[in-house]
């Protein structure tokens, strides 16, 4: 299952992040990811971090998701 | 932001015959189904769900032989948990499971690593499904065991790759596509790039996107554009996410751990170059090598459609199980189980409503 769901970094921990989606906290690895970083917004798959949003990538989601709210 | 109805509806008063877009993303699948996309769509344009649950295209074989490891009193099958209630030939993980054998639902391929340092007595037996997206995470799992070298953990490899599957289904003829919706998230990893060879050998247009309704009815229309405009290329909806080249890291991780094999798909047949295998310098965390595993020929319900449905060919609504002897509570098929499975979003979305 593909989840679409822009998470945020709050910890890092070497290859261990922390993320925030919607305040859940839940670790995951940044192993498949070059240079994360706090605050980072990724896209997460099977506990990995896959992606790397970008904040204007974080805002057209919000926008394109108000078009069926 | 609108959505783009008005836009397909003015696309699809200029084509010349129907056509049919297939998806072949599971999450897709169930997008399309949730927001009733199919009823909002024109009547010469049709949507079809191809093999893009990764559970659904796994063969009962692998069941069978997942089934045979977790009756070991020394092996601890570990999976993601929409594995658990696929019929093999005689049972399914689930049911061996509530009879005693050892299996144990992980979020992650990191969680089996773990598991496995956890409890060094027993062997960790990881059950590798999935497509490019999930193959990386397994990837990385191995390649950590190796350098732990961890002797208690391995991987029962079935990981699918998607273009060779659209490649086969367009050489084979058997259903008219007119436009492929690419997976997001394989595409995340692989990259728009990885489907060009389809438009070019297929004159077939491809579009990445994403799983908002916004997002599907986006790539319909940019197919559409695309067949009213006699083009086939590879546009990306899904930029915000999917670059040109993909996620190098995991590709690098996927090459270094796995090369290609051809592999049997439910319901499809052997497509060549489709599946990936441990190589050999990591064959000792390779299940089916390190523990002698052997696939026999499954049984399966001949009155099941899900193969024909999973290559466009038929709909759930075509196969006399669904909604009777076939239901998520006791499913037949595994386009039933999974809940990516074609079977199980149209039972859950679109039955009721035609009842």
């Amino acid at each position: 299952m593909c989840l679409a769901v822009p998470a945020r970094i709050v910890e890092l921990r070497e290859t261990t992040a922390t993320i925030s989606v919607d305040g859940a906290l839940r670790d995951v690895d940044v192993s498949l990811i070059e240079e994360p970083r706090l605050g980072d917004y990724v896209l997460i798959h099977a506990g990995f971090a896959i992606h790397k949003w970008e904040q204007s990538e974080v805002e057209e989601l919000e926008e394109i998701r108000s078009a069926t709210a | 932001m609108k959505l783009p109805l008005q836009e397909i509806a003015g696309l699809a008063q200029r084509l010349t015959r129907p056509v049919q877009f297939m998806e072949v993303c599971g999450t897709h699948t169930m997008a399309a189904y949730r927001s009733g996309l199919h009823q909002l769509l024109p009547p010469n344009v049709r949507l079809l769900s191809g093999p893009g649950c990764p559970v659904c295209v796994t063969d009962p074989s692998y069941i069978d032989a997942a089934i045979e490891l977790a009756g070991h009193p020394d092996i601890i099958v570990a999976t993601f948990g929409d594995l658990l209630r696929v019929p093999g030939s005689d049972s399914s993980l689930e049911q061996e499971r509530a009879a005693g054998a050892n299996v144990r639902i992980v979020y992650s391929p990191s969680d089996a690593l773990v598991l496995a340092r956890e409890c060094p007595s027993k062997k960790v037996v990881f059950l590798g499904v999935g497509f490019e997206t999930t193959a990386p995470t397994v990837a990385w799992a191995i390649s950590q065991a190796a350098l732990d070298d961890r002797k208690n953990f391995f991987v029962l490899c079935a990981h699918k790759t998607m273009p060779q599957a659209m490649d086969a289904l367009l050489h084979g003829q058997a259903v008219k596509i007119d436009g492929f919706i690419c997976p997001g998230h394989v595409s995340v990893i692989t990259g728009a790039q990885m489907y060009r060879f389809i438009c070019e050998r297929y004159r077939i247009p491809c579009v990445v996107t994403g799983f908002e309704p916004w997002d599907i009815l986006s790539a319909i229309k940019m197919l559409l554009r695309q067949v009213v405009e006699g083009r086939a290329e590879v546009e990306n909806e899904y930029s915000r996410s999917v670059s040109e080249a993909g996620n190098p890291v995991a590709q690098r991780l996927m090459a270094q751990v796995f090369e290609p094999c051809d592999v049997v798909w439910r319901g499809i047949g052997t497509i060549p170059g489709s599946g990936l295998r441990i190589r050999k310098e990591y064959a000792r965390f390779d299940a089916a090598v390190a523990l002698d595993v052997t696939f026999v020929e499954a049984r399966v319900n001949p009155s099941c459609l899900c193969g024909t449905v999973m290559r466009g060919m038929a709909t759930p609504f075509d196969c006399r199980l669904f909604g009777r002897a076939c239901s998520p509570s006791h499913p037949i098929g595994p386009c039933m189980v999974s809940s990516e499975g074609v079977c199980a979003a149209c039972f859950k979305y679109e039955k009721r409503a035609a009842a």
